[in-house]
This record gives C-alpha cells, structure tokens and sequence, in this order.
C-alpha cells in the first residue's frame, strides 16, 4: 500500500516516519515534547524574557506573595522568584545534558570495553558496574563531590559520574548479543575489524535503547542535582537553582509558601514531561526498530 | 537451600571487599595535599599538617596505609573524625538507628501504598479508576521527595497543624518524613504490581481457578498475588538501597540526625575518616539487603535454588 506520504519520504527512513507517526498517536508524549520544547526556549532565552534581575537584593519587598510586578512573589532577600525560576531553568538543563554526555562518553566506550575484551577484563569491569549500580546514584554522586569538593561544575561532574554504569551496562550487553548474531560473524569472515564492526553495525543497533536510557537519564540528572543542591552541597548562592532555592525556602516556611512552591513545580513538570517523552519513544520505537534493525547493506 | 545462602554469601564477599577498597581509595583521590584540605580554615602550622599526616597513617606507602585500615575495620576502628575527635564507629553507631527506623517506615509506607493502589488499578484495568490512579503514580514518580515534603510541612504542619515540622524520633514526628521518603516509591511499586497482576490475572491458571468457581477474593489473593509478588520482591529489595540514599535529602529537611545528616556535615567540613566510615556503612547495608533479597527471592520462586 503505496500512498502519497509514503513516497516523499527518502529510502530507509520509512522506519523513522512509522516511529514518528506512532508518538504522534500519544496524546501524553506529544504534548510532554511541546513542554519540554518550551522549557528549553526559556532556559535559553531567559535573560531575555525575565522581568527582573534574579541575583539583586532587593529588588522587590522582602517575602512578598505572588501578584503585582512579582509573578511568583519575592523571596527573603527581596528577589524575584519568577526570575530566578526561569533562571534555573538554564542551570537545570544545563547540568543534566552534561551529565548524559559525561555519562554516554565514559559509559559507552567502558561498554564496548567490556564487551569485547578477553574474559578476565570483561568479568573485573562488570563486577565494577555491578557494584556501582547497587549504589544509589546520589550517594555516588556525593561520593565524586566528597572527593572534587563543593560547586556546581563539580556537581554535573559528579551527576554524570553515577550515570556511568548504566550507560555501560547496556552497551556491554549490546556489545555481547550482537557477538552471537550471525551478520557480525558474516562481517567479520568478510574482513571487517572490529572497530569497524562496532561503529557501522552494533551501535546503530543500540540507538534506540540509548536514546530511551538517556530521556530517563535526564530525569536521573535533574533529581540527583536538585537534590545535592537542596542539601547545599553543590551551587553556592546566589546562584539561582531549583533545589538550591528549595533549601533556602526552608526556613521561611512559616511565613511564605510561594519560595518554596514554585522551583519544585518546575522540577516536576520538566520530570514529568522527559518520562513521557522517554515513555512515548519506548513505545513508538521499541517493537519497530529492534526487529527491523538499522543496519546499512 | 543451604548451598544456594552458603554460594550468596560467598559472592558477596569481593563486592564488600571492593567496597572497603573503594572507601579506602577516597582520600587518596582528593587533588591536591587531603591534609591540607583537611585543616583548611584553621590556618594549621607545618608541624600540624604533618602531625595530623602522620596520625593518618598517610606518610606510610600506600599497600601497608590499606593493611593498617583494613587492621583497624576487624577491629571496629575506623579512625577519628578530624572535627569532633570523637571515634567515628561511634559517631556512626549513634546516628545508625535512626536512619534504619526512617527507611523502614518509608518502606513500611511504599510498600502499603504500592499494593493498594495497584492491586485496585489492576482488578479494574483501563476503568476511569485506573486512569486516575496511573496519573497519580506518574506524578509522584516525577515528583523531587524533598519538595514532596515540603509541600507536606506546609499543608500538615503549618496549614492544620496535625504534625510537627521538624524533629527527631518516632511517632507522630516521624509520619511526614516517612510520607516524604515513601510516596515516591510506593509509586514505584504500585506501577510493577499492577502491571504484573494485570499479566498474571489473565493467565490461563487463573481461568482454571475461576471455572472451578473460586470466589473472586480468593483467586486474586491466594493464586494471582502470589505469583504476581516475584518481581516486586526484587523491585523492593533494589529500592531499600535507594530510600536509604535518599533519606539523606529527607533527613536534612526535617532536621533529624541520621547517617544522611552525618554524610551531609562530613562532606561539607572535609572530615574524612568520617566520610569513609559512613560510605562504607552505607555500602555495606546495600550489600546485605541486596544479599537479603536474593534469599528471600530464592525461597519465594523454588526455580532458583535448582540453579
């Protein structure tokens, strides 16, 4: 069944119109995918868009409610929180991008490491990874920042630390799998390195369990460094941060709600909208493209 | 049965082994001089860096520092805190209990949230009930526990009252921090059981039991639920190493000492004996609950003692 559609679309990427059609039918997915979009042109734009400057003191009274010039309301030191959210917006996504690509530019290669090596290598790297990934990841993570020290880069540096073992765990299992498959035996009898073997046919393979561990890896991320930060072992004021501003809210719990409202609504629904992402992809993609595979003749 | 503990335990012993190595290593990661970084802030003089070096034990090579440590563990010596000079076994064997205490009550809390919400989800698949719960669960996987309990202190504590905001112990004071730790995981587990009672109860067994004319009730709680309990056992077991880790954001919420609070000032002022005392206890407790749930698991599926 030929239709107009069909044709526009260049040859081998029939599978990706299919995957993108199928998150298409995921009302939950598709609209978590605009939020995000939006999410990120704020983060990006921010210090366009806000109304105030989010570091000055005193730029409104101190502690005032929601309303007026203050959409949020002001925090202790007389700062606007709607600033500062949309300020936080940056650092959040900020950190939980470097972190995956802390993560996936360790965790593959250790991966592909283990996969391939002799038995002894692969056995002493996965007894590693095994036992990190029984660690939480914010213990981890607290683990890299007892040893760097305190701030917000050694933070992301230390969020993408803990996300290592997952990443190398599902490559080494790729890695593994694809050993037994018959097109690699082909390849090599046909004089493929593995090197060769690795980058045109066994990565590929695993893009798309990839991309789904990394959308839940970004969740990962943000609660992780939100949580370090809470605790105020991670960004140092006055930078403005969800889960820093969450902390420093604490104390005035009793006389404002808002300072204390506000970043973590943004937390959740960033959360939120990446694991309906990850959740849409999983579905649109996960029975389609592992058994078709992506691998080019 | 006994071979399969004896094999476990075994298997468990280098992965504790890594751990006190790993713990052992931190120091010796730190860049730049740890003594200093130890003693910063207190303008230390060159003869108490170095005396402070040598009481460390860092002026030996590194293999006889590791056997003086690993002497000092089998004794139950792990140092001292470079801030209190207390002995750290002794700061941690203080703040232990409390920590556990929390962790099982979150446990306790996710563990009844979970089963209820996904057994009724499950018995009335794809129902407006089902929609309502599911979303709930959504929200409280993506939801920061620390805001979490936040938004606890300000409508139970602050709004009505019932509950005091901060504070140590059990009872009454530890109901919101338990509720903080426990909502998210009982989401957790609530989406496994409905999901797996769902599957099971569309087995052909189950067929089996109805066409015998077993009572609903009975079906799902003898036959379905015993099945469906495998999966969630092991989910539960991975997710008590995670609620002890994130006892210590709740921990530092509420004000109450536990190891999460220790681990947190440790952290912050450099102490690291007390560092690495506390991440190791903090490994060997996952370690043993992992152990613990491989057992109980074994003894649940008789499929896995055979192999």
């Amino acid at each position: 069944m030929v239709d107009a559609a069909e044709k526009s679309w260049p040859r081998g990427w029939e599978n990706v119109k299919d995957a993108v059609l199928q998150f298409g039918r995921n009302p939950a997915a598709v609209i978590s995918f605009f939020v995000f979009i939006v999410m990120i042109v704020l983060a990006i734009f921010g210090p366009l868009i806000s109304p105030h400057d989010p570091v000055k003191v005193g730029t409104g009274p101190r502690l005032s409610p929601p309303g007026g010039d203050f959409l949020f309301g002001t925090d202790q030191f007389g700062r606007d929180v709607f600033s500062r959210v949309l300020y936080g917006a940056r650092l959040t996504l900020q950190a939980s991008v470097i972190a995956v690509v802390v993560a996936a530019g360790i965790g593959i290669p250790l991966g592909l490491l283990a996969g391939y090596a002799g038995k002894t290598v692969d056995s002493i790297i996965s007894r590693l990874i095994d036992i990190l990934l029984s660690f939480p990841g914010i213990l981890l993570a607290l683990v890299v920042v007892a040893i760097l020290g305190t701030g917000l880069a050694k933070v992301q540096l230390a969020v993408g630390v803990s996300l290592i073992p997952s990443y190398a765990r599902l490559v080494r299992g790729g890695v593994l799998s694809a050993k037994e498959n018959l097109y690699v035996e082909a390849a090599r009898a046909g004089g493929c390195s593995s090197v060769r073997i690795a980058t045109r046919h066994i990565l590929p393979n695993l893009f798309v369990p990839l991309l789904v561990l990394s959308t839940t890896a970004i969740g990962w991320a943000i609660i992780i460094a939100t949580s370090i930060n809470f605790i105020g072992l991670g960004v140092q004021p006055p930078t403005p941060e969800w889960g820093a501003d969450l902390g420093s809210a604490r104390s005035y719990l009793g006389v404002a709600w808002w300072p204390g409202t506000f970043p973590g609504l943004a937390i959740l629904i960033t959360i939120l909208s990446v694991n309906l992402i990850g959740d849409g992809l999983q579905n649109a993609l996960d029975p389609r493209m592992r058994s078709s595979g992506v691998s080019e003749s | 049965m006994g071979r399969y503990i004896i094999k476990r335990l075994l298997l468990a012993v280098p992965t504790l082994l890594g751990v006190v190595v790993g713990a052992f290593l931190i120091i010796h990661f730190v860049p730049g001089d740890p003594v200093k970084v130890m003693l910063f802030g207190a303008n230390p003089s060159p003869r108490q860096i170095e005396d402070l070096r040598h009481q460390l034990g860092l002026d030996l090579p590194l293999e006889r520092q590791f056997v003086r440590y690993l002497g000092g563990l089998v004794r139950g010596d792990m140092g001292e805190s470079i801030q209190s000079h207390r002995k750290v076994a002794d700061e941690i064997a203080s703040y232990f209990m409390p920590t556990l205490i929390l962790t099982f009550a979150g446990m306790g809390i996710a563990i009844v949230f979970g089963f209820a919400i996904g057994v009724l989800a499950a018995l009335r698949p794809n129902s407006w009930l089902d929609g309502v719960a599911m979303t709930v669960v959504n929200l409280a996987v993506a939801m920061p526990a620390f805001w979490l309990g936040i938004l606890l202190i300000l409508v139970f504590a602050l709004k009505l009252g019932w509950f005091p905001v901060t504070g140590q112990g059990g009872g009454i004071r530890l109901v919101l921090p338990a509720l903080s730790l426990g909502i998210g995981y009982s989401a957790i587990i609530a989406r496994l059981v409905r999901s797996n009672l769902v599957s099971v109860l569309e087995r052909e067994y189950i067929l089996t039991a109805r066409s015998k004319g077993l009572g609903e009730t009975t079906i799902v709680l003898r036959h379905a639920l015993k099945n469906a309990l495998i999966p969630v056992i092991t989910m539960i077991g991975l997710q008590f190493g995670n609620m002890m880790g994130a006892s210590v954001v709740i921990e530092t919420l509420f004000a109450r000492t536990g190891l999460g609070r220790l681990l947190v000032t440790s952290i912050l002022q450099r102490d690291y004996p007390l560092i690495q005392g506390t991440i190791l206890v903090f490994g060997a407790i996952y370690i043993l609950s992992n152990l613990v749930i491989d057992v109980l698991y074994s003894l649940v599926d008789p499929r896995i003692r055979v192999a």
